[in-house]
């Protein structure tokens, strides 16, 4: 642990956001735009986790996110933990939960629906919170969130 | 407002009624003059001949000049040109846009896009509104209301979207439900679930015979297709065990009538053409009133103007 606090600075304003699994640490990059900051952003990859065995981390400075920018989150990682941090302190800490509607994140799995035969941005509302099911604002159909694909 | 027609699903039961009052204006005289002057265009991406000279007929009957195409091989979506470029440049032309597309979600996102209203004609295995609002339009004209009936859905109850329309839009009416498929057709979960979650009734039904047929008040036939099924076998088992016969009729109830929403195969013998209880093609009729009723309204033309109306031709 001690190398790891050497390897990672300190945030003195910012959200850290952890508990990331690994394979998701690219998906979690690119549905916040991460590559789009202009701040300082650490990310640590391949840490070692009591709970998860491996994990990774960001830590991105000067930036507070909307709920609704980190309930899309919620899509490729439920159980990230989130700490807002000012002036060293943490002030506070969120989870993400899955929003009622979700726009543009996830592509639909019916190749006969619309949304993938045109530039356009997909839509889904969530049906069943507990069981993870969406259903697409176009085709109606029904699909389980743990088997979408981003856009 | 937006007053495109996408889905009937959204309707309330007093918007439904409303609908069918407006179209037993149109059945009681269908050749007016009411939207003379406005253009109405019929986009078909995908081939529908009976759908679309429903449509076009409808805006004829009421003076509306018709624009569009049928054929989607003569459109600049063989060129590689979005939907909505399509939608965007035809809204200059008309006043509504009647449109079928092959793809599912088609019609609501043309209705997102498009300044002017968009009534979907069908799109893929998705809704087929106008279908279903003559449907309902039908079952009121012979039951003389819609509330409280059995209505037994029989064939391919799995990608027949006519039945799965048909099931949504009565969830005001209080009907039983009778599900009569083979189980390579069976009604889906999800329709069962929608049924539990709105407190429609339903029961299944393996056996097919004039015992059972002499609960219904509708029965409504759909086509069985050889291509549905994984194991032709299968197919060659059930075909024959879905097919109305006249000797079925027997124990019918008098207010009973046979609706399909056409074209027929060979689900519904011929011989019963003629019997009183068949009613396909009144209701294929009954497409123009239920459809000249869906244009006026998404153009915003209320009931009370079409009753009022000066225009009629006598």
């Amino acid at each position: 642990m001690k190398r790891e606090q050497l390897i990672v600075s300190a945030l003195d304003h910012g959200t850290v956001i952890d508990h990331i699994p690994c394979e998701r640490l690219f998906e979690v990059i690119n549905l916040l735009h991460l590559d789009q900051m202009t701040s300082k952003v650490t990310i640590g990859f391949n840490l070692k986790s009591s709970k998860m065995g491996t994990k990774s981390i960001i830590k991105i400075a000067d930036k507070f996110f909307t709920d609704e920018e980190l309930n899309q989150l919620s899509v490729v990682a439920p159980n990230v933990s989130l700490s807002i941090i000012r002036d060293y302190e943490v002030v506070e800490k969120k989870q993400v939960c899955l929003p009622d509607e979700l726009y543009g994140i996830i592509r639909c799995n019916n190749p006969k629906c619309i949304t993938n035969n045109e530039p356009m941005r997909t839509l889904f509302h969530i049906t069943d919170k507990e069981a993870g099911i969406v259903r697409c604002h176009y085709c109606n159909h029904e699909q389980d969130i743990k088997k979408v694909t981003l856009t | 407002m937006n007053r495109s027609l996408v889905t009937l699903a959204e309707h309330s039961r007093e918007k439904i009624e409303y609908l069918i009052r407006m179209a037993q204006e149109f059945e009681r005289q269908p050749n007016r003059l009411l939207l003379q002057g406005r253009v109405v265009a019929t986009l078909f991406f995908e081939p529908s001949t009976r759908t679309r000279l429903s449509f076009e007929t409808a805006a004829n009957r009421l003076g509306a000049r018709v624009i569009g195409f049928a054929d989607p091989k003569v459109t600049s979506g063989t060129k590689g040109e979005t939907l909505k470029d399509t939608i965007m440049m035809v809204s200059n032309y008309a006043d509504i846009i009647v449109m079928r597309h092959y793809l599912e979600g088609a019609a609501r996102y043309a209705s997102e896009v498009a300044p002017v209203p968009i009534i979907n004609a069908g799109d893929g295995a998705n809704q087929h509104p106008s279908q279903t609002m003559l449907d309902l339009y039908t079952i009121y004209q012979t039951q003389g209301t819609l509330d409280n009936l059995d209505i037994y859905l029989v064939g391919d109850l799995k990608y027949g979207r006519t039945v799965h329309s048909l099931l949504m839009a009565m969830r005001h009416f209080n009907p039983t439900f009778h599900f009569i498929a083979p189980d390579e057709l069976a009604m889906p979960e999800t329709y069962k679930t929608y049924c539990r979650m709105h407190g429609i009734r339903y029961e299944e039904h393996k056996e097919f015979d004039a015992d059972l047929i002499a609960g219904a008040d509708i029965l409504y036939m759909t086509r069985v297709q050889k291509e549905r099924f994984s194991d032709l076998m299968e197919y060659e088992r059930v075909k024959d065990r879905y097919l109305l016969k006249l000797d079925m009729l027997s124990k019918a109830k008098t207010n009973m009538r046979i609706l399909h929403p056409l074209p027929r195969v060979n689900e519904i013998e011929y011989a019963i053409d003629d019997d009183p209880h068949a009613y396909y093609f009144q209701q294929a009729r009954n497409g123009l009133f239920a459809r000249q009723a869906l244009i006026c309204d998404a153009l915003g033309i209320t009931l009370e103007q079409v009753k009022n109306d000066k225009t009629i031709i006598p």
